[in-house]
């Protein structure tokens, strides 16, 4: 559905990446899924045109000045990248924007007593740790966090808090590991047994990596991913990517809004560029 | 305050008001159901279908411009066999009228479609698409030359008793000798304008943004050149005209009826907010009982000299 939001706050957690804290109707809070999304538009007029895709980080109720009233929040983390998420970094406190949501499918918990295996990429982190504070509630939960540098990696002393065995790597070397993340990842996972699922979300390029290593030793891996939208219902066919079957002749694109974003890694066409 | 009547008719279609939605930006139908009332609007208009399932082009499909946004989804659309089998059922649970715009790579296929749309009793009518930017067959070949829009118009009309509307592409020298030719042909209404073609550059890569290079521009950045049009079809041909380009508002639709059009499309404006056409209609009623006119009718064509 499509309400009106006021920013609770919108903080810079580093440099450019910023944590926003919105109000929600009770209704987004009771129906929000992790890995599912929200469009914002973040200007009444035409420029930017559109809404913005953003992956839900948390969605609570907090305390308000009112001891007896409680207030339903949405957060997202978003990373500066363009005209509308620079016109979001100036947003303040009181200030009110649209929100259509929640959107799209979502991860799938599955089975309680395996191993949740996390993997995220850059601002990629963010539908993670909605997802990460529903799944400790019954399963082991490790995050495997990947970035540039240390600016990159966010939140992560949240998830420690959740109670996450986190593993941080920079391509740089500033924090943590030096390399990719599905190297550390690759590492954790020939030194143990037992039953995992990987949930990841990050670039295209780190998706596939992962995908590749879950096709590889045959543990069930669902990936998050981004995509340029319109619309965010199904309507426009701009977020489309290649499934698994898609030929010229039987074409089989899936939107990102709709079908997706999260995709069983399996169900996806690894041999396309995004 | 009486309310005011904003039913309007576009070739024998009954139109509660004149709000419809443009092709390509309004799915099937159902893709809206759970955000606005279907029953609110003057009828829809479905995604461009064509005999085979299409795939469509490559990504990106879509880019941003100011105040507008180009798109070359290349007419990815599911075939007409499963429209009829999935998407037809839905379009039976609602009363708004629901017109197909279809599209071919030949003359036959045309003819083809109409002669099957014309058998499915929850088709009111058919658009024809003769203005698809963003294929390199069919589409704009129809649309940019008089004589093969006739053959094609004539094709259609001759397989169908269902009310034919054409959709008009703004990429050409004379739109209205594009409009006479379909008027000849047979045409029972015009809609215009379909995107502008256009394009966007990465300065930084050094490529074209759209996978396709080209794409067709839409939004509020079109809406002057599609007014323009418009005004000159309308003076120029006896047929209905259906407004189509940049609107945002109820205003931006009335200005289209002052020029000169019977009812309007929302299409790009479904994208920023899925309640959009619901919206404008709502705000169309709201203006007339303020402005005291009792008729939507009496605001076609008065454009003042």
């Amino acid at each position: 559905m499509n309400f009106k939001a006021t920013v609770i706050t919108n903080v810079e957690v580093s440099p450019g990446y910023y944590r926003l804290r919105l109000t929600a109707p009770p209704f987004f809070v009771t129906a929000a899924t992790p890995g599912q999304f929200v469009m914002v538009r973040v200007n009444a007029s035409i420029d930017p045109l559109l809404r913005r895709p953003f992956g839900i980080f948390d969605v609570g109720v907090m305390a308000t000045e009112y001891p007896d009233v409680q207030q339903p929040f949405l957060d997202l983390l978003y990373k500066v990248v363009g005209k509308g998420t620079s016109m979001l970094a100036g947003f303040h406190h009181g200030d009110q924007l649209e929100v259509l949501g929640p959107l799209g499918k979502g991860f799938v918990a599955g089975d309680a007593s395996e191993d949740k295996v996390l993997v995220g990429g850059g601002v990629g982190l963010a539908p993670l740790y909605y997802l990460a504070r529903e799944l400790v509630k019954e399963s082991r939960v490790h995050l495997f966090a990947g970035g540039r540098g240390k600016g990159d990696v966010l939140c992560i002393t949240e998830f420690e808090r959740l109670g996450v065995e986190t593993y941080v790597s920079t391509d740089d070397g500033t924090l943590g590991d030096q390399g990719l993340v599905t190297e550390v990842l690759e590492r954790f996972l020939e030194s143990g047994d037992g039953a995992k699922t990987i949930y990841a979300c990050g670039p295209f390029p780190m998706l596939r990596a992962v995908a590749e290593i879950a096709g590889r030793t045959g543990i069930p891996c669902q990936v998050s991913l981004e995509a340029y939208m319109a619309c965010g219902v199904g309507a426009c066919l701009g977020c489309v990517v290649k499934g698994r079957n898609h030929s010229e002749a039987a074409p089989d694109y899936r939107c990102v809004c709709k079908n997706g974003p999260v995709f069983d890694h399996t169900d996806l066409s690894w041999e396309q560029r995004l | 305050m009486n309310t005011p009547n904003l039913s309007v008719e576009i070739a024998g279609i009954k139109l509660r008001n004149p709000v419809m939605t443009a092709s390509g930006t309004f799915g099937y139908g159902a893709e809206f159901a759970h955000y606005m009332d279907l029953e609110s609007i003057g009828a829809i208009v479905t995604k461009g279908l064509s005999i085979r399932p299409k795939a469509g082009n490559p990504t990106p499909r879509i880019v941003e411009t100011p105040g507008g946004m180009l798109n070359a989804i290349g007419l990815q659309n599911v075939g007409i066999d499963a429209f009829i089998a999935e998407k037809v059922p839905f379009l039976r649970t609602i009363s708004t009228p629901v017109i197909v715009n279809v599209y071919g790579n030949t003359l036959d296929e045309y003819g083809e479609l109409a002669g099957r749309l014309d058998r499915i009793p929850e088709v009111a009518g058919l658009e024809v698409n003769i203005s698809c930017p963003n294929v390199k067959q069919g589409g704009i070949v129809f649309g940019t030359d008089p004589e093969a829009a006739f053959e094609v118009v004539r094709q259609v009309r001759d397989a169908t008793i269902k009310p034919v509307i054409v959709k008009l592409s703004p990429n050409v020298t004379d739109v209205v000798v594009m409009a006479n030719a379909c008027a000849d042909a047979g045409a029972d209404a015009l809609s215009l304008i379909n995107t502008l073609t256009g394009m966007a550059i990465d300065l930084a890569k050094r490529r074209p943004v759209l996978a396709n290079i080209t794409g067709g521009l839409s939004g509020p950045a079109i809406k002057p050149v599609a007014l323009r049009m418009v005004w000159q079809v309308a003076r120029a041909v006896k047929l209905p005209i259906i407004g189509i380009g940049g609107i945002m508002s109820a205003t931006d639709a009335l200005e289209f009826m002052l020029a000169g059009a019977t009812a309007v499309q929302i299409g790009t404006a479904n994208f920023l907010d899925p309640t959009a056409a619901q919206t404008i209609a709502r705000d169309m009623e709201r203006y007339l009982a303020e402005q005291g006119i009792d008729d939507v009718k009496e605001l076609i064509g008065a454009l003042r000299s």
